[in-house]
């Protein structure tokens, strides 16, 4: 296991910039997962750390040892493709086992150890078969025992789990955990899911447009996202983002059709920071706004939009002025609200971000 | 009204169709019943009592069946492996390296390869050939074969090698493997039908090959089959009809086989492994 060293890393396709200026160290034994939009970069930023694309800038280093302009056999890698790349020619065996081969292993111990690995992903009794003859969710779990097979410095996971079914893939993510905490793997792992970037990662990288937009422990990006676009993107629903105008000395903020949230005892926390009050979003998650029919001090007025059932919780929708907020109620009925609600949001849990986004304290 | 109309136009294409069939399949059929027929005529029929006296009378023909069986071999194995080999080469080479002007360079080399391999090439052809001492050997024949096959046979397996994606190659890469092992292990097996049917291709362009053999070879021995058809006409110039046939059945033969063999080895199958 080694340490990955990203700095100042851009990497352009013609006038498209894929990767833009990113920095990003893993530690040894580390599993950062990498989270974003489709098109962000994910893949690209992947790839250079698995050498199959060279930077314009920047440099990469795996251990202590520089690696930018190496090629892959170079660097002790292992990576499961977005597309899987499992040899149609030969047997998921062969497969399976060809980095092995590749490092002159013997067959008996070849078969022996993906065999092993096999099982562990459940395709053990399928290594006689062809990829063309497997499942595309077979295939996958092939793939990721490819990477897993032999001990390399470095895993570079790219969604290696999409394509398998709910309960698969919960057990496919469990022995990824497993194998994370036995053997401390220092690992990338690109995916979609953000339940299993929460679940497996120590640390999440949010990109956007090539950028690293956030860079933390799990808890910490859903809890305090670093600017809006990490708000908007992690949690499902997202946080609530509403544009807003705070009026520090009179200790206000001010929404769309004159409401008025009193924050006179926030003025300590965000009093410093707050310079211009106008262009301001406030955001809040769904979780951290309690719901009441009768006014309360500190809410702000509503009207209920629409009420959805997710199972064990509730999603309340709710209009203020053009705005639609989102409120989730942890209880087994059905609320009972009147059509006009007040909000009252967790201030030790509400963020402010100036114009550009970027959080505020 | 307008359904009337497209029937008769159907069938007046299905009889087309036929027509055409009937003008290319008669020949084959002739070429089929012809050389067990006693007394052959340009005719086809059925032979009341086949025989194969001719194919005995053209197997007594030394010069023939050398032709066939040895000269057409060596020149069209040998066409069929160099073709065959530079061809993967340097079509995987051309799909995978990026080389400014390589489109260009490809449609060039295509242009050329009709005068390199035609008739208009043939005097500079002959000239470098003497002077590399290879005039009347099968190793110049083939070397002018091979250069006129070519270019169209690197365009066809670029075409190969360009739909198998280079995933496939990449995931070699990170399990280590270096450039000739991914060739050896993962490039070649790939395009393995693309190398089969260019193989096949270039064996059947020079089996049937005239004139640059009659051009670059001396001595009777040497020469192929296509030459020695002409040792069963009679001394007047006109085509015995049974032997030449048979003989023709005969040159025909390994073509064929060898096709058959191919698609039944190789087939065109291709197993999935990329998620599409
Ligand atoms: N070889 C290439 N040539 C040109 N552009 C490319 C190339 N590879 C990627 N790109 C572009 O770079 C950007 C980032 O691509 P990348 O594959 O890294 O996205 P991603 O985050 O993995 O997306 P997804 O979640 O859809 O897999 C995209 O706009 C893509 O079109
Ligand atoms: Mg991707």
């Amino acid at each position: 296991m080694a340490k990955i060293q990203l700095e100042n890393i851009t990497k352009k396709f013609g006038e498209l910039t894929a990767v833009n200026d990113v920095s990003l160290e893993v530690s040894d034994g580390e599993f950062v997962a990498l989270l974003g939009p489709s098109g962000c970069g994910k893949t690209t930023t992947l790839r250079l750390i698995a050498g199959l694309e060279v930077p314009n800038e920047g440099r990469i280093l795996i251990g202590d040892k520089e690696v930018t302009k190496l090629p892959p056999r170079e660097r002790d890698i292992a990576m499961v493709f977005q597309d899987y790349a499992l040899y149609p020619h030969m047997t998921l065996l062969d497969n399976i086992g060809y980095p092995l081969k590749v490092r002159g292993v013997a067959k008996p111990d070849m078969t022996a150890r993906v065999t092993e690995v096999a099982t562990e992903l459940q395709i053990g009794d399928l290594l006689e078969r062809r990829p063309g003859q497997v499942s595309g969710g077979q295939q996958q779990r092939a793939s990721v025992a490819r990477a897993l097979v032999h001990q390399a410095q470095v895993f570079l996971f790219d969604e290696p789990l999409s394509n398998l079914d709910a309960k698969l893939r919960l057990e496919a993510r469990a022995f990824l955990k497993h194998l994370q905490q036995e053997v401390g793997v220092t690992a990338v792992y690109v995916t979609h899911d953000q339940a299993e970037a929460m679940a497996l990662a120590d640390r999440i990288a949010v990109m956007n447009y090539g950028r690293v937009m956030q860079l933390g422990h799990p808890l910490d990006v859903y809890r305090r996202p670093a600017n809006t676009f990490v708000a908007a993107f992690i949690g499902s629903p997202p946080m609530n983002l509403l544009p807003c105008e705070v009026d520090i000395n009179a200790g206000k903020i001010l929404f769309e059709g004159d409401r008025v949230l009193d924050i006179a005892s926030y003025r300590e926390r965000w009093g410093g920071v707050l310079k211009n009050g106008r262009d301001i979003t406030l955001g809040v998650r769904p979780e951290n706004i309690a719901i009441s029919s009768t006014e309360v001090p500190g809410s702000i007025p509503s009207r209920v939009y629409v009420i959805q059932p997710l199972g064990g919780e509730w999603l309340v929708v709710t209009q203020v002025g053009g705005e639609l907020v989102s409120v989730r109620l942890f209880q087994d009925e059905a609320p009972e609200l009147s059509e006009n609600v007040w909000l009252k949001f967790d201030l030790d849990r509400t963020f402010l971000y100036d114009k550009n986004g970027d959080l505020l304290q | 009204m307008r359904n009337y109309e497209s029937t008769f136009s159907k069938l007046l294409l299905v009889l087309f169709s036929l027509a055409c069939m009937a003008f290319f399949a008669l020949p084959l059929l002739w070429l089929l019943t012809a050389p067990f027929t006693p007394m052959t005529t340009l005719s086809v029929e059925i032979p009341d009592n086949p025989t194969l006296d001719n194919f005995r009378t053209v197997f007594k023909n030394e010069f023939a069946i050398r032709a066939l069986f040895r000269n057409n071999l060596i020149i069209a194995g040998g066409a069929m492996l160099s073709v065959a080999a530079v061809a993967t080469l340097a079509s995987y080479g051309l799909s995978r390296t990026r080389i400014v002007g390589r489109d260009i360079l490809v449609y060039v080399l295509m242009l050329f390869s009709s005068v390199v391999g035609g008739t208009a090439a043939m005097v500079p052809l002959f000239l470098l050939a003497y002077h590399l001492k290879l005039i009347d050997t099968h190793v110049g024949v083939i070397l002018v074969m091979t250069g006129g096959l070519l270019p169209a046979a690197i365009f066809m397996m670029r075409d190969f090698v360009d739909s198998i994606p280079r995933s496939y190659e990449e995931a070699a890469l990170v399990c280590g493997a270096g450039p000739f092992r991914i060739f050896r292990d993962i490039a070649f097996p790939l395009v393995r039908p693309g190398v089969a049917v260019v193989a096949i291709w270039a064996f059947v362009n020079a089996w049937g090959a005239f004139l640059i053999p009659v051009v670059m070879l001396r001595s009777p021995e040497n020469m192929p089959a296509s030459v020695a058809l002409y040792s069963f006409y009679s001394e007047a110039g006109t085509p015995v009809h049974t032997l030449v046939s048979a003989y023709a059945f005969l040159y025909g033969l390994p073509v064929l086989v060898l096709y058959l063999l191919v698609n039944w080895r190789f087939g065109f199958r291709f197993f999935g492994g990329i998620k599409s």
